[in-house]
């Protein structure tokens, strides 16, 4: 049993199916991978088990350590130890960096936004005291929300396509973060369409047309994602693929 | 200004208590301060370069001050205005010169923790000299059940070179009525900087109207109003800015975070009158940004405090 299980999970928006019959076991204190093309539902997967609003709709179960959560809102959800990294982290006009990492903060200190700062490559003599606002760069961005995941000390994390819109260094420090998850017996669930991102995963799950059609070992999956997924003339129409290894 | 009764020295203190974190300035002898209950003067030291006269009216003080030629304050001033009953009115007339090459930076609290029914008026010109700068930040605390209606007028100009900033901030305890109004003329070469903070509950009505003139050649100005409004408190924000000078330079910015039943309006005017000025503006209305909820939420807080967050950022 993982600890956070989805069982026959379907979401339907407008007139679209966008996922559809999907159960999945995370193991805890695994970093997994969900890999698939644009379109295929990775982000409003995470954003279903986030429980964010516009995805709660959905029919099935979201289990948690084995109890159901899908009719709990966002920020229960997240205290039982549920978090998510935003593909886009949003922007707060004047809240300071500090303010915003012990907002979440298990610890609430200035040695927590030191350490976790320090943790993502940030200054925190240069970063603290400054706005989550347009004046961080993206990257900058994406690292002061990793700092405040971090203070957290989250159970599990959703990181929703951690390399969109950042740099190498950038990029460097969110795979060193994923150590530190690992390390501390975190859960970590990566939404990527990047071979590169993949590879720092243990498990990886397929996903197209918001069906899982495959799961298993990162080499497996990667080299059905690099031959078949990136050339694929049908996207998101599996019914028209020959999957090499289905397993559900 | 002659020295404080005993009395006086208690209802200080009382005054000062009010304001809380803000209130221990008074201890330091650098620190120029001036302190008026109602229409009395109950406590003021003054520093070498600032000078000021007050007379008592009344129903408030006439205060004259004049930062001398060339005199830099190296500590804010502070001043304390309020009334610990729950009824009256104080009104404080207040002339200020800022003599040319002078600097001061003044912090202003308007107290009425008990306030019922006080209306407190501000009349108020500035002159502010050539190349001198000064600063006014006003931050108003009231009780937690309103009662205050808070008119302040006031009528600058700007000399060549010279800066005026104000900040008008009311974030603690319930606005009441505030019917705020600035006008500033900038000859060339100054620069405005004009921000009020705000934020609206209960039955709040809120009036401000700003206004910038960009007279002279390469004058800049920043207008900015930043509210958040809840309850069913009101809100019209007037931000005017001109500009009739090559290469003035101005911008306005008005911001309204609006929940529950809550009403806003914002009216930015731009006028530009030389093919070599420029004035932009931005403004905008709505409720809480949901992205910045649903991330706040995701870290564990619920509504209400993702929400004052979001707000405490946009007002801080």
């Amino acid at each position: 049993m993982g600890v956070l299980e989805l069982r026959d999970v379907t979401l339907e928006l407008g007139d679209r199916r966008v996922l559809n019959g999907l159960s999945i076991d995370f193991w805890e204190g695994h970093i997994h991978a969900l890999i698939g093309p644009n379109g295929a539902g990775k982000s409003t997967l995470a954003g279903a088990i986030m429980g964010l609003p516009e995805y709660r709709h959905l029919t099935g179960e979201i289990l948690l350590d084995g109890e159901p959560i899908q009719d709990q809102p966002v920020d229960e959800r997240a205290r039982r130890g549920i978090t998510l990294a935003w593909q886009e982290p949003a922007r707060f006009e004047g809240l300071r960096v500090d303010r915003f990492i012990l907002a979440g903060a298990r610890e609430k200190s200035r040695a927590t936004v030191e350490r976790v700062l320090g943790r993502v490559g940030l200054d925190p003599d240069k970063y603290a005291a400054r706005a989550v606002d347009k004046t961080l760069s993206g990257g900058e961005r994406k690292r002061v929300e990793l700092a405040s995941i971090l203070a957290m000390e989250p159970r599990v994390v959703l990181m929703d396509e951690p390399d969109s819109g950042i740099d190498v260094e950038a990029l460097t420090r969110i795979f060193d973060a994923l150590a530190d998850f690992k390390q501390r017996g975190a859960t970590v669930i990566m939404i990527t369409h990047s071979q590169e991102v993949l590879r720092h995963a243990e498990h990886a799950f397929l996903l197209c047309d918001g069906r899982i059609i495959d799961k298993g070992s990162v080499d497996r999956i990667d080299d059905y994602f690099g031959e078949s997924c990136l050339s694929c003339d049908h996207t998101n129409d599996p019914t028209l693929s020959e999957l090499v290894g289905v397993t559900e | 200004m002659s020295a404080p009764t005993r009395e006086q020295i208690a209802t200080a203190r009382e005054l000062l208590a009010s304001l809380g974190e803000f209130g221990g300035h008074v201890k330091d002898d650098d620190v120029a301060h001036l302190e008026v209950h109602g229409n009395e003067v109950v406590g003021a030291h003054l520093v070498p370069g600032l000078r000021m006269d007050v007379e008592e009216l009344d129903d408030g003080i006439e205060a004259w001050v004049r930062l001398e030629r060339g005199a830099r304050i190296a500590k804010p001033v502070h001043m304390c205005f309020g009334m610990l009953p729950e009824k009256g009115l104080q009104h404080i007339v207040m002339h200020v010169e800022a003599e040319e090459g002078s600097f001061a930076s003044v912090q202003a609290h308007c107290t009425f923790p008990n306030a019922t029914e006080i209306t407190h008026k501000m009349d108020a010109d500035i002159v502010i000299g050539p190349g001198a700068t000064y600063e006014y930040f006003e931050r108003h605390l009231h009780g937690a059940d309103g009662g205050v209606i808070v008119v302040p007028k006031t009528r600058v100009r700007v000399h060549e070179g010279g800066r005026f900033k104000t900040e008008f901030e009311l974030i603690k305890g319930m606005a009441g009525e505030i019917d705020f109004d600035y006008e500033v003329d900038c000859d060339a070469h100054s620069t405005l900087d004009m921000i009020a903070r705000i934020i609206g509950r209960g039955r709040d009505r809120i009036r401000i109207n700003e206004t910038g003139h960009l007279n002279g050649e390469g004058a800049t100005a920043v207008l900015q109003s930043h509210l958040a409004l809840r309850d069913d408190a009101v809100a019209e924000i007037y931000n005017t800015l001109t500009a009739s000078a090559p290469h003035a330079r101005g911008h306005v910015d008005c911001k309204e975070v609006v929940q529950d039943n809550a009403v806003a309006k914002a009216v930015p005017v731009v006028e530009v009158s030389h093919p070599l000025a420029h004035v932009t503006h931005e403004a905008a209305i709505g409720s809480v940004d949901s992205k910045q909820l649903q991330t706040l939420m995701s870290r564990g807080l619920d509504e209400d405090a993702a929400t004052d967050l979001i707000i405490e950022g946009l007002l801080g």
